[in-house]
């Protein structure tokens, strides 16, 4: 309806996303009326969501007609954010943001980098970024409940963990269980994706396609890329922060240096 | 005969250890020498620094300041591994890994390349008074049980000195009893040097025969449990 009487694309845009705001801002009235104490948290994350995403959408129309090259700064800068962004609510495991930034480089660089030079992502930067983005925000993710995860379980089980160093067992050894658990955490968000596609949910990159015209099912073809390449990533990503995190708990003397959790 | 005869070369000496956390000082100015085949009680009241000093003697956390000889050598030398199963230390909680009591008992051997064999096994189980007990879930002991298959798991590494933290505070009075007895039938059957951390007066006086009294992280008192328990009211 809306396109029968706006012609100009970014216009038709901003309307589309103003009745999405009404639409949220009903949401905010009935919180409010059930006094969730949410008003301000929504207001901020509406506010910031629509300003950074369109932001993000004019920055793009001036990247795409750049060069290749300017995906490598993008991605980078992505990667540091993410970085950041994960030790917010982990600040308690020593050098949580070089583990976090060699974990997300580590895993979501070399799937970008492979899967580009291999071609299975398109060589444009209307794919390398926005596939790449979403790379990084699975590592980020990933990473963050695996090193959230971790935390917690050393913290509830400081007990055996310093039972099993004063026998005398490698810290290595003692966290073993706890990593383990950690990185389930961290994947299974993951493997419940890759077996609910296209049943339960029909994610971004394929809606997006879809939505364009593409042929459906190159797109699911394409979705299953993406969904796979993520897996990987996140796998990559989880693998390296968990090796580098589980020597961090500990001092040179092998001394654990989480607390454990008041009771 | 009585074991205040025997003349023995000291085997761990603690100098001028101190610990703090958060500007808070925990301990300070430590100095106390122990030697072979002693049995010495920690005591103190709570928040005394008694179990942050055992802790320190197990390099379960590092010294602020001072260090600790072992046979001599600074025992920041001696890699931690090593050290820690040379000082073996039973905690107050049982803390047993999921799996059975024979699983928790080659946990140390295991993690120094070693096997315990069955007839070991059934020894340190027949010296913690838990014979047939090789194959029971760790989950179905109870906590008198489950607290001397922490003493036995922690002499399957063979230790030189037995670092006991309040093993029988987390139990109740029969259990305590219990687990009592076994330590003491461990320490008169073997050469094992014993540290025991204890606020029990009279299980200080049952076990040890000196005692270190802690008060406000000072080493107030290092004297013969009698003359030590005789002169205070600690309780």
């Amino acid at each position: 309806m809306l396109s029968q009487w706006i012609d100009n694309q970014i216009l038709l845009g901003a309307a589309q996303a103003g009745i999405t705001l009404v639409a949220a801002l009903l949401v905010v009235a009935v919180t409010m009326r059930l006094k969730l104490g949410l008003k301000k948290d929504i207001l901020v994350g509406l506010g910031r969501g629509l300003v950074q995403i369109v932001a993000v959408g004019f920055l793009l129309t001036l990247i795409f007609s750049a060069d290749l090259w300017i995906s490598i700064p993008i991605i980078l800068v992505m990667i540091v954010t993410a970085g950041f962004i994960t030790v917010q609510r982990i600040k308690s495991i020593p050098n949580a943001l070089w583990i976090s930034l060699a974990g997300i480089s580590a895993g979501a660089g070399s799937v970008i980098l492979v899967m580009t030079i291999l071609g299975v992502i398109k060589q444009d930067l209307t794919s390398i970024i926005p596939i790449g983005s979403m790379m990084v925000y699975g590592a980020m993710n990933a990473n963050a409940l695996l090193l959230e995860r971790f935390h917690s379980e050393l913290a509830s089980h400081a007990g055996q963990v310093e039972a099993g160093l004063a026998l005398g067992a490698p810290p290595e050894q003692v966290v073993a269980p706890y990593a383990r658990r950690a990185v389930t955490a961290a994947m299974i968000p993951r493997i419940n994706g890759l077996q609910s596609l296209g049943i339960v949910w029909i994610p971004g990159a394929m809606s997006g396609m879809l939505l364009s015209g593409e042929n459906p099912a190159y797109a699911g073809f394409y979705q299953f890329v993406v969904s796979g390449s993520i897996f990987v990533t996140v796998g990559i990503t989880v693998l390296i922060s968990i090796v580098l995190v589980r020597k961090q708990v500990f001092s040179k003397a092998e001394q654990l240096l989480i607390r454990a959790e008041e009771n | 005969m009585d074991r205040d005869e025997i003349k023995s070369p000291v085997l761990l000496k603690a100098e001028g250890l101190g610990y703090q956390v958060d500007g808070q000082v925990l301990l300070s100015d430590i100095n106390f020498e122990i030697s072979t085949g002693e049995r010495v009680a920690i005591f103190g009241p709570s928040g005394a620094g008694k179990s942050t000093l055992i802790r320190l003697l197990n390099r379960l956390d590092e010294p602020g300041s001072g260090t600790v000889y072992l046979d001599g050598q600074d025992y920041k030398e001696i890699p931690p591994r090593v050290l820690r199963r040379r000082l073996g230390m039973v905690m107050q909680q049982p803390n047993l890994f999921p799996g059975s009591v024979a699983d928790n008992l080659r946990f140390g051997p295991t993690a120094q390349g070693e096997s315990l064999d069955e007839a070991r096994i059934k020894a340190l189980l027949s010296g913690v008074d838990l014979k047939g007990f090789a194959d029971r879930d760790v989950a179905k002991l109870s906590g008198g049980e489950a607290q001397r298959v922490n003493l036995a798991r922690t002499l399957a590494n063979k230790p030189e000195v037995l670092l006991l933290d309040e093993p029988t505070s987390s139990l109740d009075q029969a259990a305590r009893r219990e687990v009592e007895e076994t330590i003491l039938s461990v320490l008169d059957s073997g050469e094992v040097t014993c540290i025991l951390v204890s606020h029990d007066r009279a299980q200080v006086q049952r076990v040890a025969d000196r005692v270190l009294v802690l008060e406000g992280g000072k080493l107030i008192a290092d004297s013969p449990v009698e003359e030590v328990l005789d002169a205070q009211s600690m309780d």
